[in-house]
């Protein structure tokens, strides 16, 4: 009975040995823009048709109105975007010194709000932080994602990439089972893509509005029934800096639009 | 705060048939989904666009709850004099948001 069991498992460890591959080589990183439908394609290509494009002009307006007790405006300090903001997104998340931890760019727009605008910070998915973290992310549109090279991050990154090949869930997959071993085949319908996080906040055609990372990560948890982290949670962000690095070199799309 | 994107080409030759895009923000809830109150999510729709150009309607469509979220229409005109185009789009409570755009004809 016992020869029994370790068969199994011999077996079953071959199974996975199989689909246990480490990464994607450089040379075959791609965008999921490259796997999406021409139709789709175009859709994102085309500012005056791409809807993400209302969220990044809303972002324009709030990141000109004053706010909170402080009354000043996100201008007030950083004055014009399209130079100031221009690379931030590229290299986030960064570290907070405050927090000790890595912090992505809409829980730098809260901390932001909470400390120099005295103001409420704006809830997870919000049209207004997804506004102004989708504006403050165009400024970067096109440029290569270089991830922050602070010594202080690699433990989180570390914990990033433990968590993106931990088995998790009812199904038992990781994110690596999915988008690092089978990228470019079929699930059900859809081929699954690289998961590079290229075009936050996007425009998804099944959502119906633009959406977070993290709002994506939550969908992709509980895909494989998991128990989903919650939005702003500790692990999200380290998953965040672990995907950028993996996506180093490739360029910014936000807005993006998936189906 | 409802949010628009009209696209008109600033400029046209006489006669040119020219491409007209305009997006709205807008939910497009169908009033047949169910919150998670257990409690119908009421209606809200678009239920007319219009366009004018120079005053006159050129271009109208009626809108249904099967209609996506933020509809983008697009169109054709014959551009025949600079002016203005507006667009207005109505929505299922009467109120109405609005765009417009100049062209300069020649």
């Amino acid at each position: 009975m016992h020869a029994l069991w370790r068969l199994a498992a011999v077996a079953v460890a071959a199974v996975c040995g199989i689909v246990s591959a480490a990464g994607i080589e450089d040379g075959e990183k791609r965008s999921g823009f490259d796997f999406m439908a021409p139709a789709t394609q175009a859709l994102q290509a085309d500012d005056m048709s791409n809807p993400g494009m209302l969220w990044v002009l809303q972002g324009e307006q709030l990141w000109q109105q004053a706010q909170g007790r402080a009354d000043v405006a996100c201008s007030g300090c950083h004055n014009d975007a399209r130079q100031t903001m221009r690379g931030v997104a590229a290299r986030y998340p960064a570290f907070d010194a405050a927090t000790g931890r890595p912090i992505d760019l809409a829980g730098r727009i809260n901390s932001c709000r909470a400390e120099r605008q005295q103001a409420e910070p704006l809830a997870p998915e919000s049209d207004a932080l997804l506004a102004l973290t989708a504006y403050v992310t165009h400024q970067s549109r096109g440029m290569p994602i270089t991830p922050a090279t602070d010594a202080r991050l690699a433990r989180f990154r570390d914990n990033g990439r433990r968590l993106f090949q931990s088995r998790i869930g009812q199904l038992d997959l990781s994110c690596a089972s999915c988008h690092d071993d089978n990228w470019g085949k079929r699930l059900g319908g859809s081929v699954i893509p690289q998961a590079h996080p290229t075009g936050y906040p996007l425009y998804r055609l099944e959502w119906q509005t633009v959406g977070s990372l993290q709002r994506r990560l939550r969908n992709c948890m509980i895909g494989v029934r998991a128990e989903p982290f919650a939005f702003g949670a500790a692990e999200l962000v380290d998953l965040e800096l672990h995907l950028m690095d993996r996506a180093r070199g490739l360029l910014i799309e936000t807005p993006a639009v998936r189906p | 705060m409802a949010r628009t994107l009209v696209n008109v080409p600033k400029v046209a030759k006489q006669g040119e048939v020219v491409e007209i895009k305009a997006m709205i923000a807008h939910p497009m809830e169908t009033g047949y989904r169910i919150g998670p109150n257990g409690s119908n999510i009421a209606r809200d729709i678009i239920r007319r666009f219009t366009c004018t150009y120079n005053g006159e309607e050129v271009f109208s469509a009626d809108l249904f709850p099967a209609v996506s979220a933020n509809p983008f229409i697009a169109f054709t005109l014959v551009a025949t004099t600079s002016g203005t185009i507006d667009f207005t789009w109505t929505d299922d409570a009467g109120k109405t948001q609005t765009a417009s755009a100049t062209i300069t004809v020649n």
